[in-house]
């Protein structure tokens, strides 16, 4: 495949859609999917058999309102229909051309205006299945461009100066990463994309990997070629079996249109990836463990160093980025680093995907630009908390992060920042909580999820969040003491920082920032044994317990 | 002529000592009778730096670093005894104490225990966490040994001493987190019939407690030698 051939298929595709007067795109993924979008493509496209009119059905990856579902964009004129079922499909291709159908029509433009899209530039626009789709969107003409125009070098460059940061949670600067692992000693070496998204709440990577494959292969190849690598793995949960099914889809079609596999472009350049699922295991989205599972051994992770950059994958040097890094590179490829560099705050740069969720009008995908305040997010793209119920905290990065409340909201999202608030970026799981959240409860929770999700390698996180697991429990049944609490504190602090590796590290924060913001509710559970939110079951209170609590 | 010289020097706890590259910190400290507490390590056997006690302080890093694995570098300074580091311990043992049942009174390795020893080094009087009394089995059925996971603590020694010293690969962890045990095969008695072990006792020679024994020992005369480890290595090196 040359570029001219790829700018022919584009052509071929611009003189396909050419034909229909209307397109209609359905939005296919999980959450619209599971309210009937698959029987509303049917009726849509038998409707659209039977008009008159030239119309085009497309199914499509999520276009990011998911509470809306099942989504419909009709274009040219980009009319947007929610709650769209399959009775509504006559209607819908009758009225293309006319005023728009008033029943369905949706008004989201608060919404989608103070978001800018470069990792979901093409979610809701094309058909994830198929390859010619997204290369007339511009799609693997960065990848054919570089590879005759450009040296290793020249790409790791133009990604340093970019300012892109890993996007899996750790903010590491992405240049860096690249010319670690191009600068390692070694012919053979590796590119992983970590598409192990196991946090509560949070489906950014999926939904890339559903609607948009190619642009994740498109990066990888990219990567393989700045750092020296002919190989790629991407680790996908068992659990994503669309997307799993998608990416296989996905490569087999770029293979076959020759944008992988040997001497690609005409050039001494090779470049293929295979999908390694996993079992099921959080902690292998942790990188050290994620490369002991893709060499078929139990998921526990090393202490590092050695960095995967010097030895990685088989002792090999490994580049390692999380599915939303690769799907930047294409964009900064084509649009260069310094267009990057220009969008964001000032140690954050470029664009974030956040999955909004919890009680919250909006949920569903959201692309907003670093340094857009959480009240920006949760109240205008988001739509505030529904219910006339009061906004309590806002959740990020998972069971890694923090509550942020109500009084830091006006604080720009960057990794910085989010840092300093106790809570990280993480990989962009946002869960919006209202008054009916009771915090302890909440940190409780996560606790329970880092306990059974620890590998149990190292004491820290093995038994330590299983202590504090019980110890939140006492407080939240009523019958925890200070002394608990003290307890509960130190052993925040030992797990924090004795635990071997990121998910031990960063289990204590959810305990930490509610203790640091909702210490009160921590207070009132355990000296007049009542939750506020009334989320808390008390136990009956046996006098033993209210002397300690006394004394 | 200039050699190139691959000898580091730095500080341990203010004493200046000096270093081969790629010797770890651990290494170092013991050379100069610093003394590093350890659990999981053993000269002799791959580390894995799973029981952070070995955790130091280094200047100019805010983490932690495990000494088992941290290589020296030029100038580093260590500090091996804070109070931070202390205060961790002391957590990390009550962790361990917590977590299955160690009743030293009845325990064959009472007096013999690495966990027992370096309860009684690091001063910790008593335990302030909820022990937790999880019901676990002991498996009897070898005819030379016994494993008795209530007093485990997932070292994994022996996993490592089957699997890198033996070559029987015997042992192994199964399931994770609080739930992890240490398995036979593939979770099959030890005793089985179809047991790949060798009865050859490494394991028991290493395990830091009294959760893997040896049937004919009574009460507690029990005492361990797991020094055995760095000789067999260099004489297996020698042929």
């Amino acid at each position: 495949m040359t570029i001219e051939e790829l700018e022919l298929i584009a052509k071929n595709v611009k003189q396909e859609n050419d034909k229909y007067d209307y397109e209609v795109n359905v939005c296919m993924d999980l959450a619209c999917a599971s309210q009937g979008a698959g029987a509303l493509k049917d009726a849509l496209v038998k409707a659209a058999e039977t008009s008159e009119k030239k119309v085009l059905v497309r199914r499509t990856g999520c276009m990011g309102p998911c509470s809306h579902g099942p989504l419909v964009r009709l274009d040219p004129d980009e009319t947007l229909y929610h709650h769209v079922h399959a009775e509504s499909a006559e209607a819908i291709v009758k009225n293309l051309g006319e005023a728009p159908v008033p029943e369905l029509q949706c008004d989201l433009n608060e919404h989608f205006d103070k978001q800018v899209r470069v990792v979901l530039e093409n979610a809701g626009y094309i058909d994830p299945e198929k390859i010619d789709d997204y290369i007339a969107r511009d799609g693997y003409k960065a990848l054919l461009t570089m590879l005759v125009e450009m040296t290793p070098n020249g790409v790791v460059h133009r990604i340093t100066e970019s300012g892109l940061r890993g996007r899996g949670g750790g903010g590491y600067p992405t240049g860096l990463k690249w010319s670690t692992v191009a600068k390692a000693n070694g012919d053979v070496k590796y590119v992983v994309c970590n598409g192990d998204e196991g946090d509560p709440g949070a489906f950014m990577d999926r939904s890339v990997m559903e609607g948009d494959p190619h642009r994740v292969i498109e990066g990888m190849a990219i990567a393989g070629y700045a750092v020296g690598a002919s190989k790629g793995f991407i680790y996908v949960r068992a659990e994503y079996p669309v997307a799993v099914s998608r990416l296989t889809t996905a490569l087999r079609e770029a293979r076959r249109h020759g944008l992988l596999g040997n001497n690609i472009a005409n050039t001494p350049f090779n470049f293929d990836v295979e999908i390694r699922l996993g079992a099921g295991a959080f902690v292998c989205g942790e990188e050290t463990a994620l490369i002991a599972s893709i060499e078929g051994r139990r998921g526990t992770p090393k202490p590092r160093p050695p960095y995967p950059a010097a030895s990685g994958l088989w002792g090999k040097p490994t580049l390692i980025n999380n599915v939303e890094t690769f799907a930047n590179i294409a964009p900064i490829m084509r649009n260069g680093g310094k267009w990057f560099f220009n969008m964001g705050s000032e140690r954050s740069k470029g664009t974030k995907v956040f999955a909004l969720t919890g009680k919250i009008a909006n949920t569903g995908l959201v692309e907003v630009p670093m340094g857009i305040k959480l009240r920006e997010i949760i109240e205008e793209i988001g739509g505030g908390v529904p219910g006339g119920h009061k906004f309590k905290a806002v959740q990020t990065g998972g069971p890694s992060g923090g509550c942020i409340p109500e009084e830091m909201l006006d604080v720009g999202v960057s990794y910085d920042a989010l840092l300093k608030m106790g809570s990280i970026m993480g990989s962009g799981g946002m869960i919006v909580m209202d008054d009916t959240s009771c915090m302890v409860n909440v940190a409780r929770y996560f606790i329970e999820f880092c306990m059974t999700e620890s590998c149990g390698k190292c004491i820290p996180c093995r038994a330590g969040t299983a202590q504090m697991f019980t110890l939140l429990t006492r407080i939240c049944n009523g019958t925890g003491t200070l002394d608990d609490l003290a307890l509960l504190e130190d052993l925040c602090s030992t797990v924090k920082e004795t635990s071997l590796c990121g998910l031990g590290q960063t289990a204590p924060n959810p305990v930490l920032s509610t203790l640091k913001y909702f210490r009160d509710e921590y207070m009132e559970h355990i000296l007049h044994k009542r939750c506020p939110a009334g989320v808390c079951q008390m136990e009956a209170v046996n006098s033993a317990t209210s002397i300690e609590v006394m004394a | 002529m200039s050699v190139e010289t691959d000898v580091k020097t730095l500080v341990i706890d203010e004493q200046e000592v000096s270093a081969r590259a790629g010797q770890t910190i651990l290494e170092v400290a013991r050379e100069n009778d610093i003394n590093i507490p350890t659990l999981c390590h053993l000269d002799g056997l791959s580390d894995v730096g799973a029981c952070r006690l070995c955790l130091v302080e280094i200047k100019g890093n805010n983490k932690l670093l495990p000494a088992c694995v941290t290589a020296v570098q030029e100038g580093m300074e260590i500090s091996t005894s804070s109070e931070r580091l202390q205060k961790h311990r002391r957590t990390i043992l009550e962790l361990l104490f917590a977590e299955r049942n160690h009743v030293c009174s009845v325990c064959v390795s009472n007096g013999h225990c690495e966990l027992q020893t370096l309860g009684q080094e690091q001063g910790l009087t008593h335990v302030r966490l909820p022990y937790r009394n999880p019901n676990l089995s002991v498996d009897a059925s070898n005819e030379r040994f016994t494993v008795d996971h209530n007093r485990c603590i997932l070292c994994t020694r022996c996993v490592r001493v089957c699997a890198e010293i033996e070559g029987a690969h015997v042992w192994d962890v199964m399931g994770r987190g609080i739930n992890s045990l240490i398995i036979t095969d593939l979770h099959e008695k030890w005793g089985s019939s179809t047991s790949t072990c060798t009865k050859c006792g490494k394991c028991v020679q290493v395990c830091p407690t009294g959760a893997l024994f040896d049937k004919s020992k009574m009460g507690s005369d029990h005492p361990k030698s797991p020094d055995f480890l760095p000789y067999l290595n260099l004489m297996r090196e020698a042929q």
